[in-house]
C-alpha cells in the first residue's frame, strides 16, 4: 500500500477501518458496536411498545415467557417483565440509558481531567502539587468503591451516577495527560511558541492539546466500556439510575427477583445485551490501541 | 529498611487522618439518619431525646472531634441499627471478605499467570488470539452479572452448587475457614468464580504484555547461549521479571477484590462486610459506613506497604536503595 | 589453508530477517575458520552482519530471522543440524560467548553467584558449594579481587568494566574450545578496554582456546588478533593476517577503514573518510554491494565476484583489488 495513500486523515482513516474489517475478532466487535448505536438512536421507532408509559402496560401479560402471545395479541419476542412490559422494548430504552451514562461520562471526565492534566503540566508548582495529590488519593482507591460512595451521598438519578462517575474518572486522564504533556514541554515547538508570546491558553489549547489527546482518545473508548460497566453495577445494587428509566443494569437487577422462580428471561437477555455492548466496545478499542499506538502500556488502559 | 517502613508508617497516619475528615464529611451529607431510625409515630419529645442520645445535636465539627478522641481509644462508634460497637460488627465479618477475596486473587493468579505465558509465548498464534479474545471477554462481563449466570446456571439449572450463603466452616492452622469443609468449599465456588473472572482477564493480559517485552531483551538470549535449558530460561529469568508488574497490579487488585466484594457478597448473601456495607448505606447506619471505611483504607494502605516490601524480595535494585536510605 | 587444525569452520553460512519490509540478507554467503588456539577477527560496520553471524553459529538467531543455508563444522559435527538439546550442550561448554552490553546481558534480578552457578550446572552435576568454588576461582582469574564477597552481589553493583568481566569469567567457566566475543569492549571505557584486550590476549594464550573477536574498531582488533575478516553486507570482502591486512590492505572498503583509524595513517596524513551511506540492507546493489560508494567501481563490479587468493594467503572480493606495493 505503501505510495498510494496520502498521509493526509482520509489515509490514517481508511487504514485504521482496513485494520479492524481485518481480523474476525475486531470485525465483530465492529459490527456489534454499529449495530448497538443504531439500536440506541434508532431504537424508538422500532419497539412495539413505549415501556416508560405505564398506561400500555397490561398487567395481565406479566412474565410471559419468550414468544408468547399477550392478551391483546402483541407478540413478546423475548417474553415481559414483572410488569407486563415487553423485554425487547425495555431492553433497547435501557440500553439508550446505559449508552448516554457511558458516553456522557468519559466525555466529561475526559474534558475535565485533560484540562487539569495540561494545567498541572503547563503550571507547575502548587498547581501542579495539589492537582496531582489530589488525582492519587482518587486512584488510590477502586474506583467503584468511591463512586459507590459518592452516590450513597448524592442519592439516585442518571445526573447523579453521571456525576459520580466522572468524579472518579477525571483522575485517570488528568494523570495520563500530565505525563504526556510534561515529556512535550519540553519539545522545540513549546519553545517557539513561548518566543512568539502567545497566550498562555493558546499554548495550551491549540499547541500542547492537540499532541497530547491522541492517545487519551484511543484509551476513552475502552473507558466508555468501563462507565457502562460501572453504571450496570452501581445501578443493579440499587445506588444508580431511577426506577422510571431503567438502565441494562437495573433491567437485570429487576429480574433478578424473579430468577430463582425461572423467569429467567427477565434478567438473563438484557444481561447478554450489555455483556455484547461491553465486549463490543472493548474489542474496538483494543484493536484500535494496538494499531494507533502499539508502546502504550496494556495494563492501563484495563483498569 | 526498618527506616523505611517507620516513614511509611508515620505517612500513613497523616493519610487516615486526612481521609477520616474526607470520610466524615462525605457520610455526613447522606441524609438524616433520624428520619429512618426514629419511628414516625413518635412524639416530639422521644425524638429529641433519641437524636441527643445519638449525639445527632452537635455541630458537624464537633460530632468529627468526638469521633476523633474515641478512634485514637480504638473506638470506632456505635452502630445506630445494631446498637453494638461497629468494629466489632466488622471484624467479625472480615474473614469472611478476606477469605473471598483472597481465594479469587489465588484464582486468578493460578490461572491468569499461565494462560498470559502461553500467550505471550505463543504470540500471534491462535491459541495466543483466542487466549486474548477470551480475556476481553472475561472483563467485558460485570462481575455482579457473571454472578448472576453462574447462579443460574450451576445452582438453579444443574443444582450442582448451592447458590448463596457460606456453608459449613472448619479450621485449617487455627483459622476459621470454609475451605475445610467440603460443604464450605461448595458454597465458595461460585462467589470465587464470579469475583476472579475479571482478575483472571487482567492478570493473563498483564503477563503476556510482561513476556512480550522481557523475550526480547539481551539476557534472555544470553542464558540460551549459556546453555541454559529452556525451563530454567522461563521460569526463572524471564518470570523474575515478568512478576514485578504482576505484584504491583494484583497489590492495586487485591483492594478492589475488597470493594467488588461488596456486589459479590450482595449477590450470594454472603455474609461479609460488603454486604454489611450496602445495608448500612440503606438505612443510614452512619458510623457503620465511617467505620468500615476507615477500616477499608488502613487495610489499603498495609497491602501498599506488604507490596513495596515484596518488590525488593524480588528486585535487588530496590531492596539496596532502601539499605542505604 | 589451516582448514585441518580448524576448531570451526564456516562455510557458505546465509542467515536472513524475512520482515513485513522485505527480507534482509544480514548474512549472505559468510565462509570463515578459526584455528585452535587462535585469535580470529571480525571487523565491519554496523549492519554488516558481523553479529548475525555470531549468533548463526550457535543457532541464536531469533524470527524474523532464519539460517537459511550453510554448514558449521564444529569439531566434526555440523551445528546447524544439530537438535535443540545438543546444541544446548555445546553452548557455554565448548562454545562460550560475550555480549556487547554487560549491562543488558545479565540478568539484573539475580546475584552474580546464582547466574555463575546456572551455568555451571546446566552442563554439570556438582554441589552449590564445588560450583561457588569454581565461580570464585574464575573471577579471581579474570581479575575480580576479594571474589568470594563479590559473588553474593548483583549486577547493578557492579561497574561497566567488572560487568564485563564477570561476563568473561562465565565464558570461561567450562574452559570452551572456543570463545566469540561480540563487540565486548565497546561500550567500556578506553583505559579498561586496553586492560581486558590484553587480559584476553593473556587467557588464550594460557588456556589455548580459540576467540572470535568482533568489533567496528580496527585498531582494537590489530592489536588483538592473529587474522582479521573484514564484513560488509553481510559478507566477507576480505580476509588474512592483522598486520598483513593492516598494512596492505587490498579491497578499497577495507582501505577506507584502515585509512580512517587514526593510529595507521601517518603523521601529516589526512585521515580519510568512506563516501556515502551504508548499505541499504533491504535493497542491495547487484554484484559487489560496496560499487556505491567505491571509487575503482565500474559497471563490471555489479556481477558476482568470487573469493580471489594471495600469495600471503589473503582472501579478498574484488575485481579492482589495491595490488600496487606500499600506500
Amino acid at each position: 500500500m505503501k505510495g498510494t495513500a496520502s498521509p493526509g486523515r482520509d489515509g490514517m482513516g481508511s487504514k485504521i477501518l482496513r485494520e479492524l474489517v481485518g481480523s474476525p475478532s475486531s470485525l465483530i466487535g465492529l459490527v456489534i458496536c454499529v449495530v448497538v448505536v443504531f439500536l440506541a438512536i434508532f431504537g424508538p421507532l422500532v419497539t412495539s411498545q413505549d415501556p416508560y408509559d405505564l398506561s400500555k402496560l397490561n398487567i395481565m401479560d406479566n412474565r410471559l415467557p419468550p414468544g408468547s402471545v399477550g392478551i391483546d395479541g402483541a407478540v413478546y419476542v423475548l417474553g415481559t417483565d414483572g410488569q407486563g412490559r415487553d423485554m425487547v422494548s425495555a431492553m433497547i430504552y435501557g440500553l439508550r440509558t446505559s449508552l448516554l451514562v457511558g458516553i456522557l461520562t468519559t466525555a466529561l471526565a475526559m474534558v475535565i481531567g485533560t484540562t487539569m492534566g495540561l494545567l498541572a503540566a503547563y503550571k507547575g508548582g502548587w498547581v501542579d502539587t495539589i492537582i496531582m495529590r489530589l488525582v492519587d488519593l482518587i486512584l488510590g482507591f477502586p474506583m467503584m468503591l468511591l463512586a459507590l460512595i459518592l452516590l450513597a451521598a448524592l442519592g439516585p438519578g442518571i445526573d447523579k451516577v453521571i456525576l459520580a462517575l466522572v468524579a472518579v474518572q477525571w483522575a485517570f486522564y488528568a494523570r495520563t495527560i500530565r505525563g504526556t504533556a510534561l515529556s512535550e514541554m519540553n519539545r522545540e515547538y513549546i519553545e517557539a511558541a513561548r518566543c512568539l508570546a502567545l497566550s498562555e491558553r493558546r499554548i495550551i489549547f491549540r499547541h500542547l492539546l492537540v499532541n497530547c489527546l491522541p492517545p487519551v482518545i484511543v484509551i476513552s473508548t475502552i473507558k466508555v466500556a468501563g462507565a457502562i460497566s460501572a453504571e450496570a453495577t452501581l445501578s443493579f445494587l440499587g445506588l444508580g439510575v431511577p426506577i422510571t428509566k431503567p438502565s441494562l443494569g437495573l433491567l437485570i437487577s429487576n429480574g433478578y427477583r424473579y430468577l430463582l422462580s425461572g423467569s429467567y428471561w427477565i434478567s438473563i437477555f438484557p444481561g447478554i445485551l450489555l455483556m455484547l455492548t461491553i465486549f463490543g466496545i472493548n474489542i474496538v478499542g483494543d484493536r484500535l490501541k494496538e494499531v494507533l499506538n502499539p508502546r502504550l502500556q496494556e495494563n492501563k488502559a484495563v483498569e | 529498611m526498618l527506616v523505611f517502613i517507620l516513614r511509611r508508617l508515620i505517612q500513613s497516619v497523616v493519610v487516615i487522618f486526612l481521609v477520616s475528615i474526607l470520610v466524615f464529611i462525605g457520610v455526613f451529607s447522606i441524609g438524616n439518619p433520624a428520619d429512618i431510625l426514629i419511628p414516625a409515630e413518635a412524639s416530639q419529645m422521644e425524638r429529641d431525646a433519641a437524636i441527643k442520645s445519638l449525639g445527632l445535636d452537635k455541630p458537624m465539627y464537633e460530632q468529627y472531634f468526638i469521633f476523633l478522641s474515641n478512634a485514637m481509644k480504638g473506638d470506632l462508634g456505635r452502630s445506630f441499627v445494631f446498637n453494638q460497637p461497629t468494629i466489632s460488627l466488622i471484624t467479625a465479618r472480615m474473614p469472611a471478605t478476606l477469605e473471598l477475596a483472597f481465594c479469587a486473587l489465588f484464582l486468578s493468579l493460578v490461572i491468569g499467570i499461565p494462560l498470559g505465558m502461553i500467550a505471550g509465548y505463543k504470540a500471534n498464534s491462535l491459541l495466543d488470539r483466542t487466549i486474548m479474545t477470551g480475556s476481553i471477554l472475561g472483563f467485558s462481563a460485570p462481575t455482579f452479572w457473571t454472578a448472576i449466570l453462574l447462579i443460574m446456571v450451576f445452582a438453579v439449572g444443574l443444582h450442582w452448587l448451592p447458590p448463596s450463603g457460606r456453608g459449613q466452616l472448619g479450621k485449617i492452622l487455627g483459622i476459621t475457614t470454609s475451605l475445610a469443609t467440603w460443604d464450605g468449599i461448595r458454597h465458595l465456588v461460585l462467589p470465587v468464580t464470579s469475583l476472579s473472572l475479571f482478575k483472571i482477564s487482567l492478570v493473563t493480559r498483564l503477563t503476556r504484555s510482561g513476556i512480550r517485552e522481557t523475550l526480547p531483551m539481551d539476557f534472555v538470549k544470553y542464558a540460551r547461549a549459556k546453555g541454559l535449558r529452556k525451563s530454567r530460561i522461563v521460569f526463572v529469568h524471564v518470570f523474575r521479571n515478568v512478576l514485578i508488574p504482576i505484584v504491583t497490579v494484583v497489590g492495586m487488585e487485591l483492594g478492589s477484590l475488597i470493594a467488588f466484594g461488596v456486589v459479590t457478597e450482595t449477590i450470594y448473601a454472603w455474609p461479609g462486610t460488603g454486604k454489611l456495607l450496602i445495608d448500612s448505606i440503606t438505612r443510614l447506619d452512619r458510623p457503620m459506613i465511617v467505620a468500615w471505611l476507615m477500616i477499608t483504607v488502613m487495610l489499603f494502605i498495609v497491602i501498599n506497604l506488604v507490596v513495596d516490601l515484596s518488590y525488593s524480595l524480588i528486585d535487588p535494585r530496590i531492596r539496596l536503595q532502601r539499605k542505604k536510605s | 589453508m589451516m582448514q585441518d587444525q580448524s576448531v570451526l569452520a564456516v562455510e557458505g553460512l546465509r542467515s536472513h530477517f524475512f520482515t513485513r519490509a522485505g527480507v534482509v540478507k544480514a548474512v549472505d554467503g559468510v565462509s570463515l575458520h578459526v584455528a585452535r588456539g587462535e585469535i580470529l577477527g571480525i571487523a565491519g560496520e554496523s549492519g554488516s552482519g558481523k553479529s548475525v553471524t555470531a549468533f548463526s553459529i550457535l543457532k541464536l538467531v531469533d524470527p524474523p530471522g532464519r539460517v537459511i543455508a550453510g554448514r558449521v563444522d564444529f569439531g566434526g559435527q555440523d551445528l546447524l543440524s544439530c537438535d535443540e538439546e545438543s546444541i544446548r550442550r555445546i553452548r557455554g561448554k565448548r562454545i562460550a560467548m560475550i555480549f556487547q552490553d554487560p549491562m543488558m546481558t545479565l540478568n539484573p534480578l539475580m546475584s552474580i553467584a546464582d547466574q555463575m552457578v546456572e551455568s555451571i550446572k546446566a552442563h554439570e552435576r556438582t554441589t552449590r558449594a564445588a560450583a561457588l568454588a569454581r565461580c570464585a576461582a574464575t573471577l579471581e582469574k579474570v581479575g575480580i579481587p576479594d571474589a568470594a564477597r563479590r559473588l553474593l552481589a548483583y549486577p547493578h553493583q557492579f561497574s561497566g568494566g567488572m560487568r564485563q568481566r564477570v561476563a568473561i569469567a562465565i565464558a570461561l567457566l567450562h574452559k570452551p574450545d572456543l570463545i566469540i566475543a561480540d563487540e565486548p569492549t565497546t561500550a567500556l571505557d578506553v583505559t579498561i578496554q586496553g586492560q581486558i584486550l590484553h587480559e584476553m590476549r593473556q587467557l588464550c594464550d594460557e588456556l589455548g582456546m580459540a576467540l572470535i573477536w568482533i568489533s567496528h574498531d580496527l585498531a582494537v582488533l590489530g592489536n588483538l588478533c592473529d587474522r582479521i575478516n573484514v564484513m560488509y553486507a553481510g559478507r566477507v570482502v576480505e580476509a588474512g593476517r592483522a598486520e598483513d591486512l593492516l598494512e596492505r590492505p587490498v579491497h578499497p572498503y577495507t582501505r577506507g577503514l584502515v585509512g580512517s583509524v587514526p593510529g595507521n595513517s601517518r603523521r601529516g596524513q589526512e585521515l580519510t573518510q568512506i563516501p556515502g551511506m551504508p548499505p541499504n540492507m533491504l535493497d542491495l546493489p547487484d554484484g559487489c554491494a560496496f560499487r556505491p560508494r567505491c571509487p575503482r567501481s565500474g559497471d563490471e563490479c555489479a556481477m558476482e565476484i568470487g573469493v580471489r587468493v594471495l600469495g600471503d594467503g589473503r582472501e579478498y572480493r574484488c575485481l579492482h583489488p589495491h595490488l600496487e606495493s606500499g600506500k
